[in-house]
């Protein structure tokens, strides 16, 4: 590129992986604002369980990134308590599944401060922490609780599904003054997309229109994201057209960008990781029913993961989660079309 | 237990009045049994019920108008009756159900059912919400329309079909009378007139029925050819026949002879014997001729069926018993289905000729007057001779005149020889 005389404001981007798109804006947040430190289990020698503080603690050094021992409720509330006094930590669980054990001070505290002290206090505070299963991690550490948090009201709840949206949400998490769960997917770490350089701020509570479409559409959010866009694809050259809403915020819910939608294309999917009971996909599927009820041409359905713990045999741990297959038949079902022929699909 | 719901009867019912109930709350009832009669627009037909049980409830007081697919009455275990004073008075004359502009009313349609318990209309009915919100905005009536999504639920494809379909209708409606939709509902005088000088007089099914095919064949274009019948023959043969057929308790009619002679020669010109069918002329292989009769609700018109198959006998029999069936209300669908020609006669009160109105989608429609003496030269002496004029209205689109004119002139020819029309 002839940057030096072609000086324009055209953004120019590489192609990294969600990972290395952490591990930058995490680099960029402390350079950016001193009162940003990182706090996390083996965050600092270790360079973090997944490496997505790699380098951090050799460039900042200790003050920065603290290397916590293991106890979350513990590195947790000294976190908020930070967060209280007007720092902007940034937590790292090493997955969703130990957020449990900090749990209160994440529901009963980050997340009633503001409210209970009558706004003299902001919490800005950031826990990242990965979800997901798929790893062969078993029942206790393969779970996807972030309904849990997108339940409280005081938090926000964010699910990046791209290196970009990585991005651009890790930093926008960081300059918001309330309590952000910031979820990360253990399968999303290595995947590649353009990334804008310079700094990139999403609006939290914005979801994406990620391809458009007008037969149907397929909410989904984090990893579904990607399943959903490689169905849609997939079904788009058998003649369906078929959208893909990314919700990237699970708190606040855009509910305009999700009915806009739905009332398009009068038929809806909502593609989960987590549990169907109660989970994220009955949320969505009431806000459509709410919203558009006389543009529905179909029930919405949900393809969420199976009703058990998750086994930890990988032909199990594969039959358990929701696959890219269970979509396509699900799709074709609300569509009323005749099941695919073939099985080639089935991953 | 389901409810019980007035059903499709006719393939251009809509809704229908609900004229008597036949049992009474508290009965017991019989799968099979006759709840009630239903006055269509073209029959009174016997609603019988499809469940065994008790009637609990009468949803519709007699006389209601009431869509298709909507509840009338209740069948239960005999735990939750109704008295027959929760049902509503019989409005006769109410706007039950049409909004008045809206000739295919869609089917929320409020004020059929009892108050304490609303009817819906819909309820048998299984659609997406798009699909009922398209049948909204587009006037339809979901219940004629085929649901082909999943347990036959209606949705958009359906209703999208139904539009088109209804459009292309809508292009060539008056090659397609039948399919057009039924405003019965009378509208108060006093909206019209604005004042209190015209009374409004609620019409029958029937009358509304004619009305409206009647305006329909307005459309057609039509033309109309008349002949003077030299009837003197005609009479005598008549006169003979009854003689003969007295001790069979058989009396023919001269509009007997009308129809058997009309039978004949449609034999002979299958191109009369037709009517238009959308681009295409329908030749009917049966000569089924209707006779018009009036009622004290309308005009009736059965139909004599294989007219050109059956002796003058059968045929005066027949037709006599089909005119008192009309005129008691009792005729059957069948018997007004499947005409061919239709033959209208005001003879008997004087008229001395006239034109009548197609019977779409029927080609033709013969004009019969009353027999009237007038002066001829025969043998060089003047004298009387009893004449009809018969007058032929013909669907331009099926005939031309010239055959129309060849027909006529051999209808006449059988006429004036009547030994020809029994041979």
């Amino acid at each position: 590129m002839n940057t030096d005389t072609d000086n324009t404001e055209a953004v120019t981007t590489r192609t990294i992986t969600y990972r290395q798109a952490l591990n930058e804006t995490l680099r960029a947040e402390l350079e950016h604002d001193e009162k940003v430190f990182l706090i996390g289990e083996e965050i600092g020698v270790f360079e973090g369980s997944y490496k997505i503080t790699a380098g951090l603690l050799e460039d900042f050094g200790p003050d920065r990134v603290l290397d916590a021992p293991i106890a979350e409720e513990g590195f947790v509330g000294a976190a908020l308590g930070a967060a209280m006094l007007g720092m902007r930590p940034v937590v790292e669980i090493m997955t969703i599944n130990f957020s449990l054990i900090a749990i209160d001070q994440i529901v009963n505290h980050a997340a009633k401060m503001r409210s209970m002290f009558a706004g003299q206090v902001s919490i800005p505070l950031v826990i990242r922490m990965p979800g997901g299963g798929g790893q062969q991690l078993a029942a206790t550490h393969s779970q996807n609780l972030e309904v849990w948090y997108a339940h409280i009201p005081g938090l926000k709840v964010v699910a990046p599904s791209t290196p970009a949206d990585a991005k651009a949400l890790l930093t926008a998490a960081i300059r918001d003054d309330d309590p952000v769960i910031f979820l990360e997917n253990l399968s999303l770490y290595s995947a590649k997309g353009e990334v804008p350089d310079g700094e990139q701020i999403a609006e939290i509570g914005k979801a994406a229109v990620v391809k458009t479409g007008i037969d149907l559409t397929i909410v989904s959010y984090s990893r579904g994201t990607t399943t959903a866009l490689e169905v849609a694809n997939q079904l788009e050259a058998e003649g369906l057209s078929i959208e893909v809403v990314d919700l990237r915020s699970l708190r606040p819910l855009d509910r305009d960008t999700i009915c806009a939608s739905v009332k398009k294309t009068g038929h809806a999917v909502v593609f989960e990781d987590d549990w169907l009971s109660y989970g994220i996909g009955a949320e969505i599927s009431a806000t459509i029913g709410e919203g558009v009820f006389d543009f529905l041409d179909a029930p919405v359905r949900r393809v969420a993961a199976a009703e058990v713990p998750l086994p930890y045999a990988k032909s199990l741990e594969r039959a358990a989660l929701p696959s890219a297959a269970d979509l396509a038949r699900v799709v074709r079902e609300v569509l009323n079309l005749a099941p695919a022929t073939a099985t080639s699909n089935d991953k | 237990m389901p409810d019980v719901i007035m059903p499709r009867l006719s393939d251009t019912m809509e809704e229908g009045e609900l004229s008597r109930w036949m049992k009474q709350v508290g009965d017991e009832i019989h799968k099979g049994d006759v709840l009630a009669e239903i006055e269509t627009d073209k029959a009174t037909m016997d609603l019988e019920a499809f469940d065994n049980g008790i009637l609990e409830q009468l949803l519709v007081a007699a006389g209601a108008l009431v869509p298709i697919g909507a509840p009338v009455a209740r069948i239960g275990d005999g735990s939750n009756i109704v008295a027959d004073g929760a049902a509503p008075a019989a409005p006769t004359t109410a706007p039950t159900t049409a909004p008045t502009d809206a000739p295919t009313a869609v089917a929320p349609a409020p004020a059929t059912a009892a108050p304490t318990s609303p009817a819906r209309p819909t309820g048998e009915l299984r659609t997406s919400p798009l699909a009922r919100k398209i049948g909204r905005e587009h006037g339809l009536d979901l219940h004629t329309i085929v649901g082909t999504g999943p347990q036959g639920r209606i949705t958009r494809t359906d209703v999208d079909a139904a539009i088109a379909k209804q459009e292309t209708a809508v292009t060539t409606a008056a090659s397609a009378p039948v399919s057009a939709p039924l405003a019965v509902i009378p509208q108060p005088a006093t909206t019209s007139t604005g004042s209190t000088d015209s009374v409004a007089v609620p019409v029958s099914r029937i009358r509304a029925v004619t009305a409206r095919r009647l305006t329909e064949s307005q459309a057609v274009p039509h033309f109309f050819l008349t002949s003077v019948v030299d009837v003197e023959r005609l009479i005598a043969f008549r006169a003979d026949a009854n003689a003969s057929l007295a001790a069979l308790g058989i009396k023919v009619s001269l509009n007997d002879l009308f129809v058997r002679a009309s039978a004949v020669a449609l034999r002979a010109h299958p191109e009369v014997n037709a009517s238009w069918g959308d681009g295409v002329i329908l030749r009917h292989s049966h000569v089924n001729v209707g006779v018009a009769v009036a009622t004290d609700d309308g005009l009736l018109v059965p139909v004599v069926t294989d007219a050109d198959q059956k002796s003058l006998g059968a045929i005066a029999t027949e037709t006599r018993a089909l005119a008192g069936l009309a005129r008691t209300g009792g005729l059957s669908l069948a018997q007004m289905s499947g005409g061919t020609f239709t033959i209208s006669n005001l003879g008997m009160f004087g008229i001395d000729s006239f034109t009548a109105v197609l019977n779409p989608p029927e080609a033709g429609i013969l004009a019969i007057g009353a027999a009237s003496d007038v002066p001829a030269v025969r043998d060089g002496v003047l004298v009387t001779v009893p004449t009809v004029k018969i007058t032929l209205t013909v669907d331009h689109r099926v005939l031309d005149g010239a055959v129309a004119a060849a027909f006529l002139r051999d209808l006449t020819t059988l006429l004036e020889e009547p030994l020809r029309i029994v041979l």
